[in-house]
C-alpha cells in the first residue's frame, strides 16, 4: 500500500496528541537537569518568564522564534565586534526530491538573520543547488537541516513547515526562486 | 508507557503504510521514544557540558540556548566567537574562560557578568552527561 497524506495526517495527530502531554515550561528545579540543591538556582531566570513574553509554538520552546525576531519582541545582538561583516540574503530554494511528500522550500533569509553563511556553507550544505545528497533519514540522524533542527530549532516532527509546497500546485522549476515582489 | 503507546503506533502505522516509508517511521519512533525515556524535562536545546566539571568535584555546566538567542544571534557564538556546533566540540577549561575565551569572551565584567559567579554556570545534577537536551519530541541528534 501506498503513503498516502492521509496517513500523515493521522502521524501528525499521534504526535499532537502526545506533544500536548508536555506543554508548559517546567521550572528549572523540576526540569531534571538543574541542581535544586545549588543555592544560586534562584539568580537564574525561569523559562516561564521569558518565553511566555513571545508569539506562542506548540513545539521546542514553544515559541515562534522568526516572529519574535521579525516582530521586534527581540533584538539579538549581529555582533560583537564592530569589524565583523553581516550578510542576509533573500533567496527561496525549492528542493524536489521528497518522495510523495510537499516539495521542500528552504528560505536563505530567515536562516541568515540568524547565522552566518560560513555556519552552512560548505560546513553542512555545499553551495550549489542539488549537490546536498539530503533525504531525510540523514536529517532524523541529524545531519543537514537535522544538525539545528530537532536540536536548537524547530523539532522534525514539524513535517509542513519544510515540506510547505505542495506538489500539485507547484508549476515553477526547484531549485533558486526568482522574486516577482 | 508512552513509548509502549508510541512504538505499537507506529507499528500500526508500518503495517498500513509499508515498506518504502517504514524504515523513516522506524526512525521516527526512535527519535520519540529516546526524547521520552530520558524522563528529563529540561528547556528545548539546553546543553550540559560535563567534560570535567564531575571529575573535578564542581557540578556540570548548564548552557541555556533560549537565554542566550534572546540576546544573541546564533552567529555571534558560532561564527564571530568561533563555538563549534557540536555538543561537547570545544575543548572548554576554566583556564581558558578566565583567559577570556569561550564563555569568557563575554562573561568578563563587560559583556556580561564575570567568572566569579561561579555556581550560575555550574548549575547541574552531578552525573549528567555532556550533550543537548530538552526536546520532548525527538531525542536531538542521534549522530553525537
Ligand atoms: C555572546 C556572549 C556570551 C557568551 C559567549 C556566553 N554568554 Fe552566558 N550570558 C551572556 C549574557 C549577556 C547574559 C546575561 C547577563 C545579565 O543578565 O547580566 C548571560 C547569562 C548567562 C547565564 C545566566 C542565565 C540566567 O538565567 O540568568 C548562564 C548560566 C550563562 N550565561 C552561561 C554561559 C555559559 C556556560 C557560556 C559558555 C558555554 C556562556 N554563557 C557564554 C552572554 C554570553
Ligand atoms: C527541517 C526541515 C524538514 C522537516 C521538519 C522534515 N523534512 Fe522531510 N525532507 C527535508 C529535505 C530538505 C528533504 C530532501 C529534499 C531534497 O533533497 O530535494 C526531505 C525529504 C523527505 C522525503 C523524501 C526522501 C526520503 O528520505 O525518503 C520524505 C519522504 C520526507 N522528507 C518526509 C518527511 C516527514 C514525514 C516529515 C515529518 C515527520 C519530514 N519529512 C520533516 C526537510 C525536512
Ligand atoms: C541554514 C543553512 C544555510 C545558511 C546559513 C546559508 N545557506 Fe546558502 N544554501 C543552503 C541550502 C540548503 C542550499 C541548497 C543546497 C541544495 O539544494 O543542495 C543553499 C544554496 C546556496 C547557493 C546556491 C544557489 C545556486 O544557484 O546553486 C548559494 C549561492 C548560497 N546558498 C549562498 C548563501 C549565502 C551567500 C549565505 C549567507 C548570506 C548562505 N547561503 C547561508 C543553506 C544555507
Ligand atoms: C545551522 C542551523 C540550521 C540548519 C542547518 C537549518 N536550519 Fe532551518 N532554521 C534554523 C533556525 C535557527 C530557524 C529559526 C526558527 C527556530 O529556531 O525554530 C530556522 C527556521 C526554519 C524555517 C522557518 C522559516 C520561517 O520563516 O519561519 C524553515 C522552513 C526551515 N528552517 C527549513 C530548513 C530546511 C529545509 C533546512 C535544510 C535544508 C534547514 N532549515 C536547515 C536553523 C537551521
Ligand atoms: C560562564 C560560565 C562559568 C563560570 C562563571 C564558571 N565556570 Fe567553571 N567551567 C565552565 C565550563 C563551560 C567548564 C567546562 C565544563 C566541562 O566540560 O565539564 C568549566 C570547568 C570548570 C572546572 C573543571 C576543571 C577545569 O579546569 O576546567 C572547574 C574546577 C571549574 N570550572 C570551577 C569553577 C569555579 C571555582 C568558578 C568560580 C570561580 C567557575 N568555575 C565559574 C563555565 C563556567
Ligand atoms: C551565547 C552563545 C551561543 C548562541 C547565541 C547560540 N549558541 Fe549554539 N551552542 C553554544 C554552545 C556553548 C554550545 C555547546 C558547545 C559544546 O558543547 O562544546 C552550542 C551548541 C549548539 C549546537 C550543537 C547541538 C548538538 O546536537 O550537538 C547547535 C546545532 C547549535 N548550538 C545551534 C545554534 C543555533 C541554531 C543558534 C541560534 C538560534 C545558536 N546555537 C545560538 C553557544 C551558543
Amino acid at each position: 500500500m501506498k503513503f498516502k497524506p492521509r496517513h500523515l495526517v493521522f502521524m501528525i495527530i499521534v504526535w499532537s496528541a502526545l506533544q500536548a502531554q508536555g506543554s508548559g515550561w517546567k521550572s528549572l528545579s523540576e526540569d531534571g537537569l538543574h541542581d535544586p540543591a545549588n543555592p544560586a538556582i534562584e539568580l537564574l531566570q525561569q523559562p516561564a518568564e521569558a518565553l511566555s513574553q513571545l508569539p506562542p509554538d506548540t513545539v521546542g520552546n514553544r515559541v515562534l522564534w522568526n516572529r519574535a525576531l521579525r516582530e521586534q519582541y527581540i533584538q539579538p545582538r549581529t555582533n560583537i565586534y564592530p569589524e565583523t561583516k553581516i550578510e542576509i540574503i533573500d533567496m527561496d530554494i525549492i528542493m524536489e526530491k521528497t518522495g510523495e511528500m510537499p516539495l521542500v522550500l528552504f528560505p536563505h533569509r530567515p536562516h541568515t538573520e540568524w547565522l552566518d553563511c560560513t555556519n552552512c556553507h560548505d560546513k553542512i550544505f555545499i553551495e550549489k543547488v542539488d549537490a546536498n545528497p539530503v533525504n531525510m533519514f540523514a536529517i532524523l540522524s541529524g545531519q543537514y537541516c537535522g544538525q539545528c533542527h530537532g536540536a536548537v530549532a524547530f523539532p522534525l516532527t514539524e513535517c509542513n513547515r519544510c515540506h510547505s509546497v505542495p506538489r500539485s500546485t507547484f508549476a515553477g522549476k526547484p531549485g533558486v526562486q526568482s522574486r516577482t515582489n | 508507557m508512552i513509548q509502549m503507546i508510541m512504538l505499537s503506533t507506529m507499528n500500526a502505522l508500518n503495517n498500513i503504510i509499508g515498506s518504502g516509508r517504514r524504515l523513516l517511521l522506524i526512525g521516527l519512533a526512535g527519535l520519540g521514544a529516546t526524547g521520552f525515556s530520558s524522563g528529563v524535562s529540561a528547556e528545548y536545546a539546553d546543553v550540559v557540558l560535563n567534560r570535567l566539571s564531575d571529575k573535578n568535584d564542581v557540578r556540570p555546566v548548564i548552557f541555556p540556548h533560549w537565554f542566550h538567542r534572546i540576546r544573541f544571534r546564533c552567529k555571534v557564538c558560532h561564527n564571530e566567537l568561533a563555538f563549534e556546533m557540536r555538543a561537547g566540540a570545544n575543548e572548554i577549561t576554566m583556564g581558558k574562560i578566565i583567559d577570556g575565551q569561550y564563555c569568557g569572551l563575554c562573561h568578563n565584567n563587560e559583556v556580561a557578568w564575570g567568572v566569579d559567579n561561579c555556581s550560575l554556570c555550574h548549575s547541574g545534577k552531578p552525573g549528567l552527561k555532556t550533550g543537548i537536551r530538552g526536546s520532548n519530541q525527538t531525542g536531538g541528534p542521534g549522530r553525537w
